[in-house]
């Protein structure tokens, strides 16, 4: 198990703190080149959760990519399972399998399905797509253990336009009744959906207090900060509730033509496009 | 019901089968939890909760949830038996089911409870009369009838050994113990043949082997021999027992669920392929009309006089078509 970002002192912080803006933009380059050479994906949503994916595996979680099966393991789900570009690329350069295998991305009889498989991909905990699906998967493990008082930690990451699916709200009560202080949800909050704007569509909000009445703990958090995140997703002891983080991020971030366009969601760059976007991710 | 009562008169709730096992598995193998939607009594898990309240996990009225949360405590280590009434387990959290369990490989067990016509006047929202169909063709995902307290209870101890999804249809509706011969052995995916006959084959499952069992007999007194071949796993199908019924040429398939999609499915996509042959196909074809579970049995003909009926039927029939 990697040692926690929360046992560092301040200079290895920042160190580390750099390394995952350094691994994001790894994250957001690969992302982008296997859009583009599979001709189809979610770009917009890759790039929006860059960041929370980036800090989870370099900063927060206890995970091991030698035993990857490992019980005592923490767990991360990302139940919007479209941005599996961004995932892939996470578990690549977190080493679960050689970051080459990237090029194989929705290519016939890959493991890089344009969803996620835990029976293919190294790393991969659940198998999602259908939205709606991660979060009461995350509130089994949790309660798994609990029943165990194992010490590992449960993570979800979903979208928001997902919270329009009802099984969402069936494991928040659950969560809440149960006082599942090992999990934690982050709301990849990006405000647009495929088709249109969340509030345009079903408005989700006012998401921080539906979760609170839910009896979660609730935070609000700029999910492009790594240090922010991490001190968000940090575990307090005698915390008694499930937390929520609701990660504030935008669609197609790091990409200027990108950001904060609904057409983006998915979309294939041109070979144009996909150079600006290179320079303009290893630019900062 | 004379027939039927000839086999053995007393008749048993397979439900309680189902909790007596669950309990012993459950003290051998601390990983076997249960999941429930606020179904404990219709499950009769009052006794487990008692002696493990900790390994109860009663999610309340929210079956996607309920599912999904298996699913997570599979990944967690758990062995879960998620248990339900068959027709919110299966309607409801049907993507759960493949997405989570099936497509997943979760080791999750899901026992859908009085499932069929169980409910009889509660009428067809709360009929199970689908779940073969919508189950049977998802990958991995073994399907499985008993037919009896004895094949509930085996059934029940093969589930928790096997590694991966299991579905478990468990009666409330009374059926008698089957006589079975000393040291016989269940195992999923693997048919049973109860009596043998050369002149048709009937293969069932569930609460209705019994009542094939009663046809046979009546057959045999016309001096028809019937073979019965209790096909409790719908998926894996035997597939030798299948082909050994096609065999004979002339087949009846009777379940307690849709004519199309189920048990008679599934021997005649088999028979299509393999050797065509009349296939009758006993169940329900449509949404039924209020009545307790005797009256729409007898309304269906799945009785021991309909299925020797459609016994006649297919031996008639044998080479015409």
């Amino acid at each position: 198990m990697t040692s926690s970002v929360f046992q560092l002192d301040s200079d290895d912080r920042a160190a580390t703190v750099a390394r995952i803006r350094d691994k994001a933009r790894a994250i957001r380059r690969h992302a982008l080149n296997m859009v583009f050479a599979a001709r189809l994906g979610h770009p917009g949503g890759d790039l929006s959760v860059a960041d929370i994916l980036a800090t989870l595996y370099f900063g927060v979680l206890r995970i091991d990519p030698k035993a990857a099966r490992d019980p005592g393991r923490d767990r991360l789900i990302l139940s919007k399972g479209h941005a599996s570009g961004a995932l892939y690329a996470t578990l690549a350069e977190a080493g679960f399998f050689p970051v080459e295998q990237l090029s194989t991305y929705m290519k016939p009889r890959s493991m890089l399905n344009g969803h996620p498989n835990r029976n293919y991909v190294p790393g991969v905990e659940a198998n999602t797509g259908p939205l709606g699906h991660g979060l009461p998967i995350a509130v089994g493990v949790a309660i798994a253990g609990q029943i165990d008082h194992a010490g590992y930690r449960v993570f979800v990451v979903t979208g928001d336009g997902e919270l329009q699916e009802g099984s969402n709200w069936e494991a928040a009560m659950a969560a809440g009744h149960r006082k599942l202080a090992n999990l934690t949800l982050i709301i990849d909050r990006n405000t647009l959906q495929q088709g249109a704007r969340v509030a345009e569509t079903n408005d989700v909000e006012p998401l921080a207090d539906k979760f609170r009445a839910f009896n979660w703990e609730v935070v609000d958090v700029d999910g492009h900060d790594p240090a922010a995140l991490i001190e968000a997703l940090a575990q307090r002891p005698g915390r008694a509730k499930p937390l929520c983080v609701i990660a504030h991020t935008v669609k197609g971030k790091g990409v200027s033509y990108m950001e904060d366009q609904v057409g983006w969601h998915h979309g294939v760059p041109t070979q144009a496009q996909l150079d600006q976007a290179m320079k303009e991710l290893s630019a900062t | 019901m004379s027939a039927e009562a000839a086999v053995s008169p007393r008749l048993f709730d397979c439900r309680d089968a189902f909790a007596g096992a669950l309990e012993a598995v459950a003290e051998a193998d601390p990983r076997v939890v249960v999941v429930v939607n606020d179904s404990i009594g219709s499950s009769k898990l009052s006794g487990f909760r008692k002696r493990w309240p900790e390994r109860t996990i009663n999610v309340g009225i929210a079956e996607q949830n309920m599912v999904g949360i298996g699913s997570g405590l599979a990944n967690g280590g758990k062995i879960p038996f998620v248990s339900a009434a068959s027709c919110f387990l299966t309607g409801r959290a049907l993507e759960q089911i493949k997405a989570d369990v099936a497509y997943t490989k979760a080791n999750v067990k899901l026992v859908g409870h009085s499932p069929g016509i169980g409910y009889g006047e509660l009428g067809p929202t709360h009929h199970s009369i689908e779940d073969f169909a919508w189950l049977r063709v998802l990958p991995g995902l073994a399907v499985v009838s008993p037919s009896d307290p004895w094949e509930t209870a085996e059934t029940v101890k093969a589930a928790a050994k096997r590694e991966g999804p299991v579905f478990i249809r468990v009666s409330r509706f009374g059926v008698p113990q089957l006589p079975r011969p000393a040291g016989a052995a269940f195992a999923i995916g693997k048919a049973e043949t109860l009596r043998e006959g050369g002149d048709v084959a009937i293969v069932a499952n569930g609460v209705m082997v019994a009542r094939a069992l009663a046809a046979a007999e009546a057959l045999a007194e016309k001096g028809v021999a019937a073979r019965v071949v209790n096909m409790a796993s719908i998926a894996p199908l035997d597939l030798e027992a299948a082909r050994a019924a096609a065999d004979l040429g002339a087949i009846v398939t009777v379940e307690e669920h849709s004519t199309r999609g189920g048990l008679g499915g599934a021997i005649a996509e088999l028979v299509a392929g393999y050797r065509p042959c009349p296939v009758e196909i006993l169940g329900f074809p449509e949404f039924l009309p209020t009545g307790g579970v005797e009256f729409l049995f007898e309304a269906y003909g799945l009785t021991a006089a309909g299925i020797a009926r459609a016994a006649e039927q297919a031996i008639a029939l044998r080479g015409k078509r």
